[in-house]
This record gives structure tokens, C-alpha cells and sequence, in this order.
């Protein structure tokens, strides 16, 4: 004596069905893909140096422009010595080297050398009486959105990035940076050619 | 007498209605922001320095910068919504609770549903093809004589031990 319970008539996966699977796979995998490069871009990788300095783009603080531009990208810069000075108002140690900044660049600024100031999570208003109290003239902007700082992956402020004419990072310093960190780096990239 | 009772009664109406545009006018009747204002907003912002802390709970510097620009904000009139859209703006979506829902974090804010509901079709199309291809425990063969002829033989070999 044998049972058996018989598949039901009209059971095989019928021809909408499998377009329909196909159809959630590749959303199922869509979803995956965007996931991952979502985790990718995140993630991103801090730049060190010898690689290329990323993209970015400043819209100056009123008074701060690069050669009475409101706005300017780091290419434009090409060329020239980039000293790419991260801080911040609320920030104790920046203050140890806001006045040695200010003198370098007064030093170094006809020589093809151009300073930026970012200033990264800060309050416009005491960002702007910062660079006042320091008589900072340097072309200086916020870090709209945090875009600048993410980019460079800071770990926090201060945070100083050399960038040679080639566009490429020559040095990257965590803390404020001395004299004889700036002057060396400064010569060392302007000896470069680019 | 009768002129100085009107002018007394025109000054008195007049100090009236200086009182009342006083009392009425933003700026000058308006309370100051309260602690717990600022905090109502800013428990829903991260802070930019320390990770994972709270605006409303977070000590550093920047925090406490941060929770007088919302300070400042509140008073002029500004919404939640307003001061939130504003620090995404200026600060990266990254200092919100909550992601807004646009751009990639439309993936954050779906993928659980969409995920659920994929999975659930796909354990529907399990269930239904083991059925139909009758590898469903309740599709199994039941052969009575082979039966009972196993269960004799597992007695015996019980039986010899």
C-alpha cells in the first residue's frame, strides 16, 4: 500500500513567474551594488604622501578670496606650492600655529607659494574673529558640508597637508606645524620642478 | 479743568497703547531660548569632533559653539526643520540623527523593506517548488510492506545483540 501525495496540476513555474524572479534577482543585486559602493565611497582611503592631492573646490570667506576670487578649485592652483592648513576656532592647539602661519605665508607668498585655510566644523562667526584676532590674510573658507575634510580623511584640526606643483602630496602633518617643518618642506618643493 | 481732565485721559491712553505694542512686539517681549530648547534640537545632531556623541550631551568646545548657533537660530524663529536643513548644509549629512531621505540614503532607509519583502517572495518560491516537486516531508513514499519488513528486521538484529 503506497501514498502519495501527487504535486498539484499546473505547478511548474510559469513563464511570468521566472521573468519575475529575474526581475527581483537584479533588484536584490542593484540593492547589493549600491550598498557597497555607498561603503566604498565612505571608506575612502586616506591620501598620503605621494598621491595625487583629491579635488576640491572653496568658496572663500568674504575678504578670504584667492586673488579676489570668491571661489577657486585646487587645480587652479596648479603649479604653484599649496600649504593646505586645516582648523578651527575651537580649536586650542590651531593657536599655536595660527601667527607662525601667517608669517610664512607674508614670507613665502611672492614666491609662488599659496596658503589655504580650512576651516573645518566650525561657526562662521567665530571662524571670521579668529582670523582677525590673528591678522590671518591668507585666502581662507569653511568646509562646506565636511566635503574637504572627508576627503583628506583628517583625524583632526590642526592638520597640515604640503602639496608640490605636480599636484601631488608631499607631506602630511598631524598637530601644529613648526618653523623648520614649513621652511623645509616649502624650499624642498619649490627646488621641484612641476 | 475739563482741558487738563482730556489731556490726562489722552496721555493715559496713549501710555496704554505704548505698553501693549511693548508687550506684543518680537525681540523686546520674547523669552529667552531655554536650555532645554536648544537641547530638544541639538539631541538630534552629532558632534563633529567626538564620534557617536550627542550635540545636547557632548563637552567640547565645538559643541557648545555649535549649541549657540542653534541658541542664536531659535530665537530668530527658525524651525527644527530649518536649523537641521541648515547644519546638513553646512556641516555634511553625517551630523543628523536621522539621514535625510535623499541620494544614497534612500538605499539606508529602503533596503530593510525592500530586503523583507525580496526574502519573503523568494521563501514563498521555496516552499512552493519543494511542494511541487514532492521533496515536502508529506510527499514522502509510504510503502507499508517495506515498512513493516525494516521494523522486523531492526527487532532482529536487536533481538541477536
Amino acid at each position: 500500500m503506497s501514498e502519495t501525495i501527487q504535486p498539484a496540476a499546473g505547478a511548474s513555474p510559469s513563464r511570468s513567474i521566472q521573468w519575475s524572479t529575474v526581475l527581483l534577482w537584479a533588484a536584490l543585486l542593484g540593492l547589493l551594488a549600491l550598498l557597497g559602493w555607498g561603503l566604498i565611497n565612505t571608506t575612502a582611503a586616506r591620501p598620503e604622501a605621494g598621491e595625487a592631492a583629491p579635488a576640491f573646490t572653496m568658496e572663500f570667506f568674504d575678504g578670504y578670496g584667492w586673488e579676489e576670487r570668491p571661489a577657486a578649485d585646487l587645480a587652479d592652483l596648479k603649479g604653484k606650492v599649496v600649504v593646505l592648513n586645516f582648523w578651527a576656532a575651537w580649536c586650542v592647539e590651531c593657536r599655536i600655529e595660527a601667527d607662525l602661519l601667517e608669517a610664512s605665508w607674508r614670507k613665502y607668498r611672492d614666491q609662488g607659494v599659496v596658503f589655504l585655510g580650512i576651516a573645518y566644523a566650525d561657526v562662521e562667526p567665530n571662524s571670521l574673529a579668529y582670523l582677525e584676532e590673528f591678522n590671518i590674510t591668507y585666502p581662507n573658507a569653511p568646509d562646506l558640508g565636511t566635503t574637504i575634510s572627508r576627503k583628506y580623511e583628517i583625524t583632526g584640526v590642526p592638520e597640515t597637508f604640503f602639496i608640490g606643483k605636480d599636484g601631488h602630496i608631499a607631506d602630511v602633518r598631524i598637530g601644529p606645524v613648526n618653523e623648520s617643518v614649513l621652511d623645509g618642506n616649502i624650499a624642498r618643493l619649490l627646488a621641484e620642478g612641476g | 479743568m475739563k482741558t487738563i481732565n482730556y489731556v490726562l485721559r489722552f496721555a493715559f491712553y496713549v501710555l496704554l497703547f505704548l505698553a501693549i505694542v511693548w508687550l506684543v512686539t518680537p525681540g523686546v517681549a520674547q523669552e529667552p531660548v531655554t536650555d532645554d530648547e536648544v537641547n530638544d534640537v541639538a539631541k538630534d545632531l552629532y558632534c563633529p569632533v567626538c564620534e557617536s556623541t550627542p550635540l545636547d550631551t557632548c563637552p567640547t568646545q565645538a559643541c557648545a559653539d555649535w549649541r549657540e548657533l542653534i541658541r542664536t537660530q531659535l530665537s530668530e524663529g527658525q524651525s527644527k526643520e530649518e536649523i537641521y536643513d541648515y547644519f546638513a548644509r553646512q556641516y555634511g549629512d553625517g551630523v543628523l540623527a536621522a539621514p535625510p531621505r535623499r541620494g544614497f540614503n534612500l538605499v539606508l532607509w529602503f533596503f530593510p523593506v525592500a530586503a523583507v519583502l525580496v526574502g519573503g517572495f523568494f521563501f514563498s518560491r521555496f516552499l512552493r517548488n519543494l511542494r511541487a516537486t514532492g521533496n515536502s516531508p508529506a510527499a514522502v513514499v509510504v510503502d507499508e510492506p517495506e515498512r513493516e519488513a525494516y521494523i522486523d528486521r531492526v527487532e532482529q538484529e536487536l533481538q541477536e545483540r
